[in-house]
């Protein structure tokens, strides 16, 4: 038991709804663009959205706020960077989930092809 | 080897797809006979399948016997949908799942040339709390395998 409290401990600091921040579109389209560009001021992440400069800061502040990504000042600007780890997080539970139907769907089909 | 198709990106549900050499009514009565479903899916169930029942089941894999499935049927639609919600995960008897989130499983059946195309979708992750997930991990012996298309790849997409 002490074991399996210590592992928890370890994990504590991922304890933060990861997925739920993921549940948004343009959130999805703000982590893919600092994915494939790097680190991108605000301004530069508002253009061609169709979104307020003011809807995308809060988007990119609820995605701070469970450590998906991280700012830095660049004289005036605030300028964001992706944070990998914590996506691999919610990626890894997916995965292992899916990785569970995998073999529930292969049981399930000697199952059924057994009498065919 | 049972070859399943992904559904890309999505954080909220898994999707599998695949084709077995069976009559669609073989398979239903696979999913909908409650006996038959824990036999292929390892676990002991009891009672019948009818919506808006919620039957238990005791799995039955080594290492996993500890754990019990409430299924909440929520779909029965012959021979075509078979529908539950249930608690992924839920591996620790000492914690009371039931007020948490549910996920819901569906199966879609589909006649094709030769069987059945079956779809899986598991969907409803988002609302489910990342500790719980965690503890998952932590519980599982095998570690995370599984290579499914990952977050981290769609985000990259560019």
């Amino acid at each position: 038991m002490s074991s399996s409290r210590s592992a928890a401990a370890r994990l504590e600091p991922s304890a933060a709804p990861v997925f739920a921040a993921l549940g948004d579109p343009t959130r999805l389209g703000l982590l893919r663009r600092l994915s494939a560009e790097g680190p991108l001021s605000i301004t530069r992440l508002s253009e061609g959205t169709g979104v307020t400069r003011q809807a995308i800061t809060r988007h990119l502040d609820a995605l701070e706020g469970v450590g998906l990504v991280s700012d830095a000042r660049q004289g005036r600007e605030r300028v964001f960077s992706l944070e990998r780890k914590r996506l691999e997080i919610a990626q890894q539970y997916l995965a292992h989930v899916g990785a569970q139907w995998d073999a529930a769907a292969a049981r399930l089909k000697a199952f059924v092809e057994r009498e065919a | 080897m049972t070859t399943t198709t992904e559904s890309p990106q999505v954080t909220d549900r898994i999707e599998k797809r695949f084709e077995v050499r069976a009559p669609q009514a073989r398979v239903w009565r696979a999913l909908a006979d409650a006996t038959e479903f824990g036999a292929w899916f390892g676990m002991t169930v009891e009672g019948t399948f009818a919506v808006g029942v919620t039957v238990r089941g005791q799995i039955t894999h080594p290492g996993y016997c500890h754990m019990t499935m409430d299924l909440q049927v929520v779909a029965l639609d012959a021979p075509r949908y078979f529908a539950y919600r249930w608690h992924p995960y839920p591996i620790d008897p000492k914690v009371d799942y039931s007020t948490e989130p549910t996920t819901l499983v569906e199966f879609h059946l589909a006649p094709v040339a030769g069987g059945t195309a079956i779809t899986i979708v598991e969907s409803g992750f988002d609302q489910i709390p990342l500790a719980r997930r965690a503890e998952a991990f932590r519980m599982d012996d095998q570690g995370w395998t599984g290579q499914v298309k990952s977050i981290t790849r769609y985000v990259e997409q560019s």
